[in-house]
Order: structure tokens, then C-alpha cells, then sequence
């Protein structure tokens, strides 16, 4: 059995001291790092922004920082010193948003980071990976940490539904089926329902180009413009804003390559999602897999 | 004063942040020649000094010129956009040790840096230096509390309290007194000087870390546009953009020769 993220993340600070892991007291995903790192452990409290300008001068005397707190929370209180300390001085800082989109479940609006990859993928020099899995988190993370740039991460918990490929590269699509009916574009936690809907639609004979998009900045645009165009309908897939995330991705990949394919994205358009229990929530919002296996066999209908 | 004329230099041809560089100038001076230890800025046990206030750039850099980190003929680039020579600090100016403009950030970079040096058991010290102006802004709190949760005595927070913000006093617009009862208040140790008198400066430095534990604060009291009488404690007068003759005058007034008439509409809307 593959290590889980907080064993990972120690062993890695253990065997390299520019490691600090940073707080601002959401511990949940680093909860024994303070007995294990010792001072290499420092939570500042309730206090993004504090902990992102801490975070910069540690980085700046030649720390690599792994700073966790709420995705909403780390990604916009904190956005002008992301921007202007880290973005600007271009630092190893490596921000990872928990409970971001549909995993911030019954806490409401006020948690729901669902404009998180718009916001951090416009700024220079800022990289922005969405690990469809626990596993693919924890085997992105040397790569991660070992990149002498700013980095953000959405932090994720849920477990594996495949084996994901071994030769696994930031800023590299992974491409898990060439079909030739409809193309699947997705990231981040929906890969588990996007997963469950191409199983659906496969079993029914239509042929699934399925691709983990899980770094969206800098994006694999080579993939992304084979992908789209390599079937009659694309279907973006994403627990964010219509604005800004993949389908704006796509989009702007597809302006600069001169191409018009016809995408249909599910994402949350110009609202808030209801808050619930996960499943519900998936339900509420029309994105568990047997959903998504219909929305988009609708969608073929009228392409 | 060669610094002070420095200053005055810059405050032509596109103009800059001439009040707040002159408050703040003889701190800075001090710090440099007094009290950080930097061998060279690219020493890794050196003292760091972080300006927050970052419109105080021809004082930083007229004095860094003065050092011989850089030419004196780069401060003629000022705002040139052939060289980094801007309205703000940046890091590709050697001796800068982080860029700023943005106010309250670098109170928080301070305590990260604090952080590492204790991290590395190092007795090096870092030294910020705070607008008053900017402490409206509440990071500078938070970065307070951290400090003082991590016993980071050697982070020294120097406010430049020259009593001005942009447009008014600060204790018209949103009063910061009692400050220094703030600053004790959130676990740092205060001293208030006079913060152009370098018997006083060195009193209240030697003195650091006041105590074991604590962070150190200095509120220096200030006067926003010191050694030019013609533009002293005046709320017009915080970003100018002199004439040529004005400049050759402010220069005569520095050195208690005459006054000067000025001319120039100098109160920049920004």
C-alpha cells in the first residue's frame, strides 16, 4: 500500500531541510507534522495572510514552504500577498487548498472555493495542479516540491478509482482512452464521477477520448487541441465557475490554435452550489456519474 | 545629507515620494552605518532589513548609492524604464532584500525571516521598517500576534511615525493612539524616540532585543519632509515633482542657505 499525503509530505521534510510545513491552523492534512518536523512545523493561526508573508521571507532565505489552509480561504483572503509576494518574487511556496469545490460539501457559500483556478492561474510564474485522487497527490508531490516556483494545489482526499499512469508529469495530460464519439475533458475530484459516466457510456457503445487534465497552468494544450479534436463533442467537466476554469481553458486554447470544436461544459454557471452532504450534493447539482453519462448523451443528441 | 540631497534629486522629472523619504532617512542612514551587520548583501549571516514603506526609495537607494551597493549614475535613471530604478523597491537593486509597495506585507515576510534565522540558530537580526500610515492595515496585527507566539526577539518593527498619511494626519483620518500601548498590547516591547536624533537612534538600538522572547519596537517620531522647512508636516506635500529650479533652490534650502519658492502644483492625486 502507497504512502498516504502526510506520511509523504514528512518523509520528504525529513530528508531535505528546506522543507518547512506551514498552517494557518488547518491541520487536518498534516495533523502529526508538528510532533514529527518539530520547529520545520509552524502554524500561524486564523491568519492567511500573515502565513502567506511568512511563508515568502522563509522562502526567501532559501526554505521550500508547503502552506495548507481552506481552499477559499488560502486562494482569497490571502490572493493580493499570493500575487504580490509569491507571484511577484516567484518563490517555492506551495499552496495547498483544502477542501476545495464540491469537497467543501454542508459549510456553505462562504467555503466553496469554486473561482480558486481562475483566480491563481492568472498569476505569473503561479502553477495550478488538481490531482484527480489521493494517489496521484501524493505521487505528484516530489515533483511538486522539487519545481522552483510557486505552486497551487487542490488538495484532495478521495481515493483512487484507477491506477493512474506510472511516467506521471506536471504540466502532462493523462490520456486514459483515444475513442472517437465524444471527448471527456476533466479535473480534480469529478474524475471519480467522470470515470463512472465513461464506463456507462462505453458499455451503451459510444466511445469515450478521456482525458485527466490535472494541471491546468502551465495546461497541456498539445493534448488539449488532439483531444477536441479528435471527436464530434467535447464535454468539459468541473466543480468551478463556468468563468475562468477549464471550459475558459479550453477556449483559449482552441482561439490560439484556430479551432472551433463544439464544447458543452457541466460546470457551476454564476451561482453557488447547494450545500449538503457530498453525495447529495452530486446529486442536487447533476454530477454524479449516471448523470453525467446522460447529460452528455443529451448532448450528442443535438450536436 | 549627501543622502538628503539624494533625495532632492529625485524629486524632479517625474517626482517621487519626497516627504516620506526625508522621515525616514536618518533611521535609515543609522541602520546602515550603525546598527545592522552586513558585511556584503550578499553575506548569508548578514542582518536583514525589510522596507515596508516602500515610497522611500530615493532614501534607500540615495544611501545605497552612498554605500557603493550601486553607481550613484543609476539614481539619474529614476524612472527610466531602461533600468529598476522605480518608485518602489525591487530586488534587482543589490542590497534590496524583497520588493514592496504594497503596505503591510513585509511586517509578515519580516516574521518568516525571523523564523528561519531562528530555524538555523543564527544571531542574525531582522529589521522592519513600518509607515504609520500602513498600519491601518491589518496584517500588520496578525504578523504581530505570530511574532509574539513564536518569541521572535530577534525581529526588530521601526515605525517611521512622521504622523502623515497620504492625504491627511493620520490622526484625523484613523487614530492610531496610543501606539505604542498597541504595540505592548500585542506582545512587542516599545521605545519611542526621536527619530532624527542619531544619540537617541543609537540609545534605542543598543538597547535591542529589549527583552528575551519579545519582539522589539521602535516608534521613531518623525517629520514628513525633514530639512526642507518649505515642505515640512505638510499634507500637500507628499508626492512632489519639482522644476529644475525648484530643485536647485531646495537644494540651497537644505543646506539652511535660503527658502524656496515653490511653483509646482505638487499635490498628486494617486
Amino acid at each position: 500500500m502507497s504512502m498516504n499525503y502526510e506520511d509523504t509530505l514528512i518523509e520528504l521534510a525529513l530528508a531535505d531541510d528546506r522543507i518547512v510545513v506551514m498552517t494557518a491552523e488547518n491541520r487536518a492534512p498534516v495533523r502529526s507534522a508538528h510532533a514529527r518536523l518539530g520547529p520545520r512545523f509552524i502554524d500561524t493561526g486564523i491568519t492567511e495572510q500573515c502565513m502567506i508573508g511568512a511563508a515568502a521571507g522563509l522562502a526567501l532565505r532559501g526554505r521550500v514552504v508547503v502552506a495548507h489552509a481552506l481552499a477559499t480561504f488560502l486562494t482569497l483572503r490571502a490572493y493580493e500577498f499570493i500575487r504580490t509576494d509569491l507571484g511577484i518574487g516567484n518563490l517555492p511556496v506551495k499552496l495547498m487548498g483544502f477542501v476545495s469545490g464540491f469537497l467543501s460539501d454542508g459549510n456553505g457559500p462562504t467555503h466553496q472555493a469554486i473561482e480558486d483556478v481562475a483566480v491563481m492561474r492568472c498569476i505569473p510564474h503561479m502553477k495550478v495542479f488538481c490531482p484527480a485522487d489521493h494517489q496521484q497527490l501524493v505521487a505528484a508531490l516530489p515533483q511538486i516540491i522539487n519545481d522552483p516556483g510557486p505552486c497551487y494545489i487542490r488538495y484532495s482526499n478521495r481515493d483512487a478509482v484507477v491506477e493512474h499512469s506510472r511516467d506521471f508529469q506536471i504540466g502532462l495530460a493523462e490520456v486514459l482512452s483515444y475513442g472517437k464519439d465524444v471527448t471527456i475533458l476533466v479535473y480534480g475530484m469529478l474524475f471519480k464521477e467522470a470515470c463512472e459516466a465513461r464506463k456507462l457510456l462505453e458499455a451503451v457503445g459510444i466511445s469515450v477520448y478521456f482525458v485527466n487534465l490535472h494541471t491546468l497552468q502551465p495546461v497541456d494544450a498539445a493534448a488539449v487541441a488532439s483531444a477536441v479534436s479528435a471527436t464530434r463533442l467535447t464535454i468539459t467537466i468541473e466543480d468551478h465557475l463556468l468563468i475562468g476554469g477549464l471550459h475558459s481553458i479550453v477556449a483559449e486554447v482552441c482561439l490560439a490554435r484556430r479551432l472551433s470544436p463544439h464544447v458543452v461544459p457541466l460546470a457551476l454557471n454564476g451561482r453557488w452550489f447547494t450545500p449538503g452532504r457530498l453525495r447529495e450534493v452530486l446529486e442536487h447539482e447533476g454530477f454524479t456519474g449516471p448523470q453525467i453519462a446522460q447529460r452528455i448523451t443529451n448532448a450528442l443528441q443535438e450536436v | 545629507m549627501l543622502v538628503r540631497e539624494h533625495v532632492v534629486r529625485m524629486s524632479g522629472d517625474g517626482g517621487c515620494f519626497i516627504g516620506a523619504s526625508l522621515s525616514a532617512v536618518d533611521i535609515i542612514v543609522y541602520l546602515y552605518k550603525k546598527f545592522l551587520r552586513i558585511k556584503a548583501p550578499s553575506d548569508p549571516d548578514r542582518d536583514f532589513f525589510l522596507l515596508s514603506k516602500g515610497h522611500d526609495v530615493p532614501a534607500l537607494y540615495g544611501l545605497f548609492a552612498e554605500l557603493g551597493y550601486i553607481e550613484r549614475a543609476r539614481l539619474k535613471n529614476h524612472l527610466s524604464p531602461n533600468d529598476s530604478v522605480y518608485w518602489h523597491p525591487n530586488r534587482s537593486i543589490p542590497g534590496v532584500e524583497f520588493h514592496s509597495g504594497s503596505l503591510g506585507h513585509l511586517l509578515p515576510v519580516a516574521v518568516g525571516v525571523a523564523l528561519d534565522m531562528k530555524l538555523r540558530d543564527s544571531s542574525a537580526r531582522v529589521v522592519v521598517m513600518t509607515g504609520d500610515g500602513e498600519l491601518d492595515e491589518g496584517s500588520n496585527w496578525e504578523a504581530m500576534l505570530v511574532a509574539s507566539a513564536y518569541k521572535l526577539d530577534n525581529l526588530v518593527v521601526v515605525v517611521d511615525r512622521n504622523e502623515f498619511q497620504a492625504n491627511m494626519r493620520t490622526e484625523e483620518l484613523i487614530p492610531l493612539e496610543p501606539l505604542a500601548d498597541k504595540f505592548t498590547a500585542f506582545g512587542g516591547i516599545t521605545r519611542q524616540i526621536d527619530g532624527h536624533d542619531f544619540t537617541a537612534l543609537d540609545q534605542a538600538f543598543a538597547a535591542i532585543p529589549y527583552a528575551t522572547g519579545k519582539p522589539s519596537v521602535v516608534i521613531a517620531n518623525t517629520l514628513r519632509g525633514k530639512g526642507l522647512p518649505s515642505i515640512e508636516a505638510r499634507a500637500d506635500r507628499w508626492f512632489c515633482n519639482f522644476s529644475d529650479s525648484e530643485i536647485e533652490q531646495l537644494l540651497q534650502e537644505l543646506h539652511g542657505r535660503a527658502g524656496t519658492k515653490l511653483t509646482s502644483d505638487t499635490l498628486v492625486v494617486r
